[in-house]
C-alpha cells in the first residue's frame, strides 16, 4: 500500500505528532538531567529560587518519564493498534484531544515545579489542578485506545495491545489512588494528601514503584513486543511465554512497592512481602528479555548489520540487567548499603537510558519512515553512530554511580578504631565529586547521540536521499 | 489445550480489561488495607503534636523548595544511622505529615532529628549561603528566604484542609492560627505566648528565628519547622520508663 493510502487508512496525523513531540521532550529532558547534574559539581550553578536543584529535579524526572517517555508510548500505542487492530483509530477528534491535553499537562506541571508548586511524592509532584486534567486526558486516551481495539477487524488482539492497555489501565488506577486529596481552596494551588505518614509513604511507593513497573515496563514491553518482531522480520519467540510472563509481570509488579521503604516506620509483614514479590519479579522480567532477544533466532546476522535491532537488542540487554540489579536491591541487606545512595540513581537510570530510551530510540527509527513515507532512515551510519555514543554514556553514568553510591554506604557505616564513625556526612560528599562530574560527560554523551538523531530524523522528515550511503549500497550490491 | 483458553481474553477487550483490573487491584489491597488500622501500625507515642501554624509554613517551604529530593527525614534502626542521627525514626513521629517527608536519597544527611542540634544562627547562616558554613557543601543557598514574609495570612485554611484529614487541630487552633504564628515568631522575650503554649504545649520554641525582628519571614517559618523535627518524643523519659519496667 502506498503511504498516501495508508494515511488516508490509518490516522497517522496523531502519531507524527507524538513522534515529533517525543523527541522534542527528549532533549529537554536530557538538558535538564544534565544541568542538575552539573549542578551537583558546581552548586553556584543553582539559581534560586526558580533553578534550584530541589525544584528542577521534577522537571527533570517528568520530562524524561512523562514527557519523553509518555509521548513516546502514544505514539507507538497509537501507531501499534491501527497496524495490529487493522481499522482507524476511533476518533480522529478525541485522539488529537489527547495529544494537545498531554502538552498541555506537561507545560502545565513544569511550571508549577519551577515555581514551587509540587505535591512533594515523587514521579507525583503536580498538584491537585494538574492531576484533575490529567484524569480528563487519560480516561479520553482509554477511550480512543480501547475502543478502537474493540472495533478491530482482526479476530485476535495482539500481545502488544495487552501491555498498552494494562499500562493505561493500571497508570489510571495508580493516578487516582495516589493524589486524592484536598485543596486548600479552589483558587489555591497547593492541597494536602489525604494521607499521612506511614500510610502515605505505602500508597507513594505503590504507586512510585508501578509508574516504573506499567509506565516505564510494561507500556515499553508492549514497544518491544510490536518492533523487534517487525524489524527482525521474524514471529514473536514464544506465544506462551508471553501469556505467561504477562499475568504473572502485572500481578507480581503491584506489591513490590514496600522495597523503597525497607528499614523504616513501616510495618515489617509490609516491608517482608515487598521484598518477596521483588525477587520474584525476576522472573517475569526475564520471561520478556528471553521472549525479546530470541525472537532473532534464525536471523541473528542482523544483530550485526542493523543498527535498528542492535538499539532493541542492547534496550532488553539492560532491561534484563536492571531487573536483575532490582531484585538484588529489594534484599533487605543489600538494600541497608544502597538505598538512600547513588547507587539507586544508577539503578534507575540503567533502565531509564539504557531500555526506556534505547527501545523508543529503535521504534522511532523504525516508524519515522514509515510514518514520512520514506523508504528507510536518511543515514544508517548516523543511527550507528547514535547507538555507540549513547551506549558509551550509559556506560559511563551507571558505573560512576555505582561507584560512588556503594562508596558512600561504605563510608556511612565505617568506624575507626576508637569505635566511631570515621567520616562526617561532608567527607562523603567531597569524596562524591569526581563520579559526579564523569555522570555529567555520561548524560552529554547520551545528549549528543539523541541531537544525532534529531539531524537523521530532520533529514528523513525533509526527504533528503544521503548519496554516499547509497552509492556504497549500489556498489556493495554489484560486488 | 489450556492456552487456548486465553483465546477467549485475545477475542474480547472488555473481559481482558476486567481481568487486568482484578489482576492489578490484588496486590495493593493486601498491602494498603490493613496499614488503616492505625492500632497495628502506629504505636501511641507520648509528645508528638499537630505543628504550630509558623512551623506548618516552614513545613510547606520545605516542600515548595524541594528539600525531600537531597534530605530524607527517616532514621533506620542500623549502628551507624542511630549513632549518627539519634534515635531511629517512630511511625507516630510523621503521624501528622500530608504527605511524609522521609526522602529516598541523601544527597545530604538525614534531618530527622536535626532540631536542636543546631542553633538558630548556624541554621540562618547555612540556609543563607551553606558554603560559608560549609565550604565542601553542594546544597544550593536559600537567601531569599530572610527576604520574603512568610505566607500567614491564610494559614488557618491550610489547618482547616489539614482538620479535614484527620490533623486534630480544634476550632481554637484555626481561630488563632495567625495570633499564634505571630507569637511564635516574636518570642517569648518579647510577646505573651501563653496561648501558643496552652495549645501546642509548654515546649514549643517560641522566639524570633532569622534574627530580623522587623518581619516573620520565610526563614523564621522554615527555621522553626528544622527546629522541630525529631525533636517532639522526649527518648531519655522513654528510656527511663523502659528502664523501670
Amino acid at each position: 500500500m502506498s503511504s498516501s493510502a495508508l494515511n488516508e487508512k490509518y490516522n497517522y496525523d496523531v502519531v507524527r505528532l507524538f513522534t515529533l513531540a517525543t523527541v522534542f521532550w527528549g532533549i529537554v529532558g536530557f538538558l535538564a538531567g544534565i544541568f542538575i547534574a552539573a549542578q551537583m559539581v558546581f552548586p553556584d550553578l543553582n539559581i534560586e529560587p526558580y533553578l534550584s536543584f530541589g525544584r528542577l529535579r521534577p522537571v527533570h524526572t517528568s520530562a524524561v518519564i512523562f514527557a519523553f517517555g509518555g509521548n513516546a508510548l502514544f505514539a507507538t500505542s497509537y501507531f501499534i493498534v491501527q497496524r495490529t487492530c487493522g481499522v482507524r483509530l476511533w476518533s480522529d477528534k478525541l485522539a488529537m484531544f489527547t495529544f494537545w491535553g498531554y502538552q498541555f499537562f506537561i507545560v502545565l506541571a513544569a511550571l508549577g515545579y519551577v515555581l514551587g508548586v509540587t505535591q512533594s511524592k515523587e514521579y507525583a509532584e503536580p498538584e491537585w489542578y494538574a492531576d484533575l486534567w490529567l484524569t480528563i486526558v487519560w480516561v479520553a486516551y482509554l477511550v480512543v485506545y480501547l475502543m478502537t481495539c474493540i472495533k478491530r477487524k482482526e479476530s485476535h488482539l495482539y500481545v502488544a495491545n495487552w501491555f498498552y492497555l494494562s499500562f493505561i489501565i493500571t497508570v489510571a488506577v495508580l493516578h487516582l489512588g495516589n493524589n486524592i486529596s484536598i485543596p486548600v481552596s479552589l483558587t489555591d494551588a497547593k492541597s494536602y494528601s489525604a494521607f499521612a505518614g506511614v500510610q502515605s509513604a505505602m500508597i507513594q511507593w505503590w504507586y512510585g514503584h508501578n509508574a516504573v513497573g506499567f509506565f516505564l515496563t510494561a507500556g515499553f514491553l508492549g514497544m518491544m513486543y510490536y518492533f523487534i518482531p517487525k524489524q527482525a522480520n521474524r514471529p514473536v519467540y514464544s506465544y506462551r511465554l508471553s501469556i505467561v510472563h504477562f499475568w504473572s509481570l502485572i500481578f507480581i509488579y503491584i506489591w513490590a512497592g514496600p522495597h523503597h521503604l525497607h528499614y523504616t516506620s513501616l510495618p515489617d509483614w509490609a516491608q517482608t512481602l515487598g521484598m518477596t514479590f521483588s525477587i520474584m519479579l525476576w522472573m517475569p522480567s526475564w520471561g520478556g528479555m528471553i521472549n525479546g532477544v530470541m525472537t532473532l533466532s534464525g536471523a541473528w546476522h542482523k544483530l550485526r548489520e542493523d543498527p535498528i535491532i542492535q538499539f532493541m537488542i542492547i534496550a532488553l540487554a539492560f532491561y534484563g540487567m536492571s531487573t536483575f540489579e532490582g531484585p538484588l536491591m529489594s534484599i533487605r541487606a543489600v538494600n541497608s548499603l544502597s538505598h538512600y545512595t547513588d547507587w539507586t540513581i544508577g539503578h534507575v537510570h540503567s533502565g531509564a537510558l539504557g531500555w526506556v530510551g534505547f527501545i523508543s530510540f529503535g521504534a522511532l527509527y523504525y516508524m519515522v519512515p514509515h510514518l514520512w513515507g520514506r523508504d528507510k532512515m536518511y543515514s544508517t551510519k548516523l543511527i550507528s553512530i547514535h547507538l555507540w555514543v549513547a551506549t558509551l554514556g550509559i556506560v559511563c553514568y551507571i558505573t560512576a554511580m555505582w561507584v560512588s553510591g556503594i562508596m558512600q554506604g561504605l563510608m556511612w557505616r565505617s568506624y575507626n578504631d576508637m569505635g566511631f564513625l570515621e567520616y562526617s556526612f561532608v567527607e562523603t560528599v567531597m569524596a562524591m565529586k569526581p563520579f559526579y562530574a564523569i555522570r555529567v560527560l555520561g548524560g552529554v554523551l547520551y545528549l549528543a547521540g539523541a541531537l544525532v538523531m534529531v539531524y537523521n530524523i530532520y533529514k528523513t522528515i525533509r526527504g533528503d536521499v544521503n548519496q554516499k550511503e547509497q552509492n556504497l549500497q549500489a556498489q556493495g550490491a554489484a560486488a | 489445550m489450556k492456552w487456548m483458553k486465553h483465546d477467549k481474553l485475545e477475542r474480547n477487550s472488555l473481559l481482558l480489561s476486567g481481568f487486568i483490573i482484578v489482576t492489578v487491584l490484588i496486590g495493593g489491597i493486601v498491602e494498603i488495607v490493613p496499614l488503616f488500622r492505625q492500632e497495628t501500625v502506629i504505636e501511641p507515642v507520648e509528645g508528638v503534636r499537630p505543628y504550630t501554624p509558623l512551623e506548618l509554613a516552614g513545613y510547606n517551604i520545605y516542600v515548595r523548595e524541594g528539600c525531600y529530593n537531597c534530605h530524607s527525614q527517616q532514621i533506620r534502626p542500623l549502628r551507624d544511622e542511630v549513632v549518627r542521627y539519634g534515635h531511629y525514626s517512630l511511625a507516630a513521629e510523621s503521624m501528622y505529615d500530608h504527605p511524609f517527608q522521609w526522602g529516598s536519597k541523601r544527597t545530604g544527611p538525614d534531618l530527622a532529628r536535626v532540631g536542636g542540634k543546631y542553633s538558630d544562627e548556624w541554621q540562618v547562616a547555612h540556609l543563607k549561603e551553606p558554603r560559608d558554613l560549609v565550604p565542601e557543601s553542594i546544597m544550593p543557598s536559600y537567601e531569599f528566604l530572610l527576604h520574603r514574609a512568610a505566607k500567614l495570612h491564610d494559614i488557618h485554611n491550610h489547618m482547616k484542609s489539614l482538620a479535614a484529614v484527620g490533623v486534630p487541630y480544634g476550632e481554637e487552633h484555626i481561630k488563632m492560627a495567625r495570633k499564634d504564628a505571630t507569637a511564635q515568631a516574636i518570642g517569648e522575650a518579647r510577646t505573651d505566648t501563653s496561648g501558643l503554649q496552652e495549645r501546642y504545649g509548654d515546649n514549643v520554641n517560641a522566639r524570633d528565628f532569622d534574627g530580623n525582628p522587623s518581619m516573620i519571614s520565610e526563614m523564621d517559618a522554615l527555621v522553626a519547622y528544622l527546629q522541630v523535627l525529631g525533636t517532639m518524643v522526649d527518648f531519655e523519659a522513654a528510656k527511663n520508663v523502659e528502664g523501670n519496667e
